[in-house]
């Protein structure tokens, strides 16, 4: 088992995941309860790496950060490093590709919140920033807890995006995905299925948990 | 009516597509992506036979080929792994070499500097931040270039530099969309129009690194034995020769006297 691999998986999502948090609520509930008539967009925008192949996106990627690019230079020029190859690529990468998986959920859960509640508390002289605080994510929270899981188990599975842009250095961007595809084609089987039997273990149990959490508040909420 | 027309003109295309099934299915090492277009033109124009490729690193293939991945001809980038098919009986017959492979370093435009022939010693070179090569794992020209980085001892002091390409096109690919300023590739790759417009490249000394001796097999469970063994002699014939050496190859005439 490549523990530093390991390591390295658990580091990377957690940080997607709690950037996607940060990034996710705001947006998750523009996108709940937005009346704009150009949401459609930014809704399609979102669930893109859901359908993209993440060749796709990786191909983006790499040439976005690469020096022939503007934002590429724009970077290189602010920190004097590339963004490919590097740990914080992988980031960025992952926060983009698992987007969606924070969101959707998220979103489905705000718009279930009853809106006589939300309404009761405005008309109480709630301001909108309280309303969402203190009534909606109170209420919405198994829905913002799977979005935070299921965009962590989805960072964990990432292969193609960071199998183009991360070049399998060692301790910087092997992933715990890129090390299983690293030992089957160097034919240590053994090594390879030990990996991947602990993620689908590890997998298996992270959605158990996410269903059975929705699945036990559905039946108390009905009581 | 239309649609029992549609479906007669389906199963029309679909019979004159099996009637015309004289088509080789090849796996072949990713540093011959540029000779191969022309191998196919010439061989299919002379035998009728059509080829089709799949490129990625030998490594992989020869794993997809252990486990019955069904393939005609095998065109790898070394002689190790069609040698180890041979030993488990999974071609037809020993493997032939058919070129030698050449690494060549390649920098970019951005980075300035005169190469020198005669070391690797530029991979120091202060604008160089990434230097990509072939995974060592599975790709040979990954182990070449490692290995020449060995002989020049700058391996120790530029490893921390390393980005690895799943394979040779990928690794080319890497420092072509100016994620690397370095790379270590095939000398094919070097040759092609969008490499030479990025960068410049110098061939790294031949004896700093084992042979690259490419060989090929036809596989024991191919369906058209004799169109792939034609293939391979093609590939190795003046004819076939000559479009290698167009490319970026060698006449592995060492090696056929092995």
């Amino acid at each position: 088992m490549n523990w530093q691999a390991m390591a390295l998986t658990a580091e990377l999502a957690s940080l997607a995941s709690l950037i996607l948090m940060l990034v996710g609520i705001p947006l998750a509930l523009w996108l709940a309860y937005s009346r704009r008539s150009w949401k459609f967009l930014a809704e399609s925008v979102v669930a893109l790496p859901i359908v993209l192949p993440p060749t796709v996106m990786g191909f983006y990627l790499l040439f976005a950060f690469g020096s022939d690019s503007e934002f590429g230079r724009w970077y290189q020029h602010i920190t004097g490093s590339t963004l490919a190859f590097t740990f914080k690529g992988l980031v960025i990468a992952s926060v983009l590709y698992s987007l969606p998986f924070a969101i959707n959920p998220m979103v489905a859960g705000f718009r279930s919140v009853d809106q006589k509640l939300v309404a009761a508390a405005r008309t109480l002289g709630a301001s909108k920033f309280k309303v969402y605080s203190q009534v909606v994510l109170p209420l919405a929270w198994p829905s913002v807890v799977t979005g935070l899981v299921l965009s962590f188990a989805h960072s964990v599975g990432e292969f193609g995006v960071v199998l183009m842009v991360g070049g399998n250095i060692s301790g910087t961007t092997r992933t715990l995905s890129i090390d299983i595809y690293d030992q089957v084609e160097a034919l240590n089987y053994h090594s390879a299925n030990l990996t991947a039997l602990t993620l689908l273990v590890f997998s298996s149990l992270l959605l158990c948990i996410v269903y059975g959490l929705n699945q036990k508040l559905l039946v108390w909420g009905s009581r | 009516m239309f649609v029992a027309r549609v479906i007669f003109l389906c199963l029309a295309l679909l019979l004159t597509g099996s009637a015309s099934a004289q088509e080789l299915k090849i796996a072949a090492a990713s540093d011959l992506n540029g000779p191969m277009q022309k191998v196919a033109a010439t061989f299919t124009k002379q035998t009728g036979v059509q080829l089709k490729f799949s490129f990625g690193s030998s490594g992989n293939f020869f794993a997809e080929i252990r486990n019955g991945a069904p393939f005609d001809v095998f065109l790898s980038a070394d002689r190790s792994y069609p040698e180890t098919l041979d030993q488990s009986g999974k071609t037809d017959d020993a493997p032939a070499t058919y070129a030698l492979g050449k690494l060549v370093l390649w920098v970019s435009n951005r980075v300035p500097g005169n190469l020198s022939s005669k070391n690797l010693d530029f991979l120091n070179s202060a604008g160089v931040h990434k230097i990509a090569i072939a995974n060592p794992d599975h790709a040979p020209y990954g182990r070449a270039a490692v290995a020449a980085m060995v002989h020049f001892k700058v391996y120790d002091q530029v490893k921390s530099k390393l980005v690895m390409g799943e394979n040779i096109s990928q690794t080319a690919q890497f420092a072509q969309s100016g994620n690397a300023e370095v790379a270590l590739i095939a000398l094919s790759l070097a040759l092609t129009d969008s490499m030479k417009k990025s960068g410049r490249y110098v061939i790294v000394p031949t004896e700093s690194y084992p042979p690259l001796y490419q060989a090929a097999v036809v596989l024991r469970s191919s369906q058209y034995k004799q169109q792939a063994h034609r293939f391979v002699e093609f590939l190795r014939s003046p004819a076939g020769q000559k479009i290698m050496l167009e490319y970026g190859f060698e006449a592995p005439t060492v090696a056929r006297a092995r």
